[in-house]
């Protein structure tokens, strides 16, 4: 990640779109509850980027320092020319990873992928339940993901799981290890849910207890401990149950790059539920004038932009202010602290959904599901009210 | 784990090293990871190839760095981390 410079301090001269995310279809036959997609992707599935815009993509982000590339989605299997883009990527030395749910996976694809140059298969996992499984992606989806898991091993592509945790399967954290030990994984990482998108909408069904998440961890670090470097575990904590911020995306265009689908370029996943920013787009603007001059990327850029508690804050380093869309979110005001922070003035938001977690009534709410019908209800405004429960109004 | 001077190493299955002109340095690549490795530990890096014994990289650099002292302890440090973090690995 970005290393300051013999102790000089970054900025935005130094910055350089190391990791580029290419978001290329928000299409997905998964519909899973705490996808970080934005709630209303139906109003951009048009549009969709194609291959011809995406090899300029890459190409110009490589001119910039990309070097880590992510091809994710909703599923990008679904685009029929991944096997052309991984292959142009792998030309322009790309280190690349197809991040995928396994679905529109085949012996074809895999063979000609590895041909194309792919370096390595990322694989969503939720359970070692069918049960959990299909219920959280309210899909069918469980010995699909099996199948590929040991199709990716086969082919000899570094095998790395990623299993989103949330009440539903966090205390199976023991049984989801060693499954992924079973299955060979060189990699997997443990990311508790974070609240965004889908995620926030169903937060109440999602959030497990602090003594889950604790109980979590400690199995975690024991399996960590008899297993070293045979397979690598990443234990993404829940800022929730935290006193202070994540240092979101290593700060605002400093390293981290995402493209989606239909071609606008953000400084992170979630950055287009900010109000009055404009996030540029690569039919019309190319990558470099994006990445250094545009207004958005310079938005967050480095410290000026920080009120209190953050500007005097003698932390504020560590984790400049934490991530500006949960404060958008959840106080409505995206130059306030990150509300995860003890010193910000809306903790209480947290603490109230930590609370909540200990209210056994939640469950009885049916789950909002990922899907073009519930993301074109809230795209047109019905479930304003639902909505409104999670996000403060600016 | 001590190196020795016979010793072959290799990068390890899965990683990646190469030179990143935008960075002006090279980096080692690895699903969710890339390291920027400082000038010394690139030159080191770039003779992990699966042929060159420690003692042949030892050689090659001190050739080309004759006035650099402590060269060897540098050379065997650098590579007995890269083996600590499973960037490289040992071949015979």
């Amino acid at each position: 990640m970005a290393e300051k410079n013999n102790g000089v301090s970054s900025n935005t001269t130094a910055t350089q779109p190391l990791w580029l995310l290419a978001e290329i279809t928000y299409q997905c036959p998964l519909q899973c509850a705490f996808c970080y997609n934005p709630t209303d992707f139906d109003k951009h599935t048009q549009n969709e980027l194609d291959t011809d815009a995406w090899i300029k993509v890459l190409r110009q982000s490589r001119d910039l320092g990309a070097a880590q590339l992510g091809i994710s989605g909703g599923e990008p299997l679904l685009r029929k020319d991944i096997e052309e883009i991984v292959t142009e990527a792998s030309s322009l030395g790309y280190y690349s990873n197809l991040i995928t749910s396994g679905a529109g996976m085949n012996e074809k694809r895999i063979d000609a992928l590895k041909d194309g140059g792919l370096d390595h298969i990322q694989l969503s996992m939720h359970d070692i339940t069918e049960e959990i499984n299909n219920f959280i992606t309210n899909t069918k989806t469980f010995k699909l993901k099996q199948k590929i898991a040991a199709m990716i091993k086969d082919r000899g592509y570094p095998m790395v799981l990623n299993v989103v945790l949330h009440r539903y399967n966090i205390d199976h954290i023991k049984e989801i290890l060693e499954m992924a030990e079973g299955l060979g994984a060189d990699y997997i990482e443990l990311a508790n849910t974070q609240y965004y998108g889908w995620s926030l909408v169903n937060r109440d069904q999602l959030m497990p207890k602090k003594e889950q998440v604790l109980h979590a961890e400690k199995v975690t670090n024991e399996f960590r401990e008899r297993i070293g470097n045979k397979m690598k575990i990443f234990f993404v904590v829940p800022d929730y149950y935290d006193d202070r911020p994540k240092k979101c995306m290593n700060g605002w265009g400093e390293v981290f790059m995402i493209v989606t689908a239909n071609g606008d370029v953000l400084p992170c996943h979630s950055a287009r539920v900010i109000p009055n920013l404009e996030f540029p787009n690569v039919k019309n603007t190319d990558v470099k004038q994006i990445w250094y001059d545009s207004p958005a990327f310079n938005k967050f850029r480095g410290d000026d932009w920080m009120k209190e508690p953050c500007r005097s804050c003698s932390e504020k380093e560590n984790d400049l202010g934490g991530c500006r869309c949960q404060a958008l979110l959840l106080s409505g005001d995206a130059e306030s602290a990150d509300p995860v922070c003890s010193k910000s003035p809306h903790r209480h938001l947290i603490d109230e959904a930590i609370k909540n977690t200990e209210n056994p009534g939640v469950e009885a709410k049916p789950i909002m599901f990922r899907s073009n019908k519930n993301s074109k209800k809230i795209s047109d405004g019905e479930e304003k009210e639902r909505l409104a429960k999670f996000h403060a109004t600016p | 784990m001590t190196i020795d001077h016979k010793d072959i190493y290799k990068i390890a299955p899965h990683h990646r090293f190469q030179w990143e002109k935008a960075q002006d340095c090279y980096v080692i690549l690895f699903p969710e990871g890339m390291v920027k490795l400082n000038g010394g530990a690139g030159e080191v890096l770039k003779l992990v190839d699966g042929e060159n014994p420690v003692s042949a990289i030892v050689a090659e650099l001190n050739k080309k760095f004759p006035d650099t002292p402590g060269l060897e302890n540098d050379i065997t440090g650098m590579i007995e981390m890269a083996l600590e973090k499973a960037w490289v690995e040992k071949v015979n």
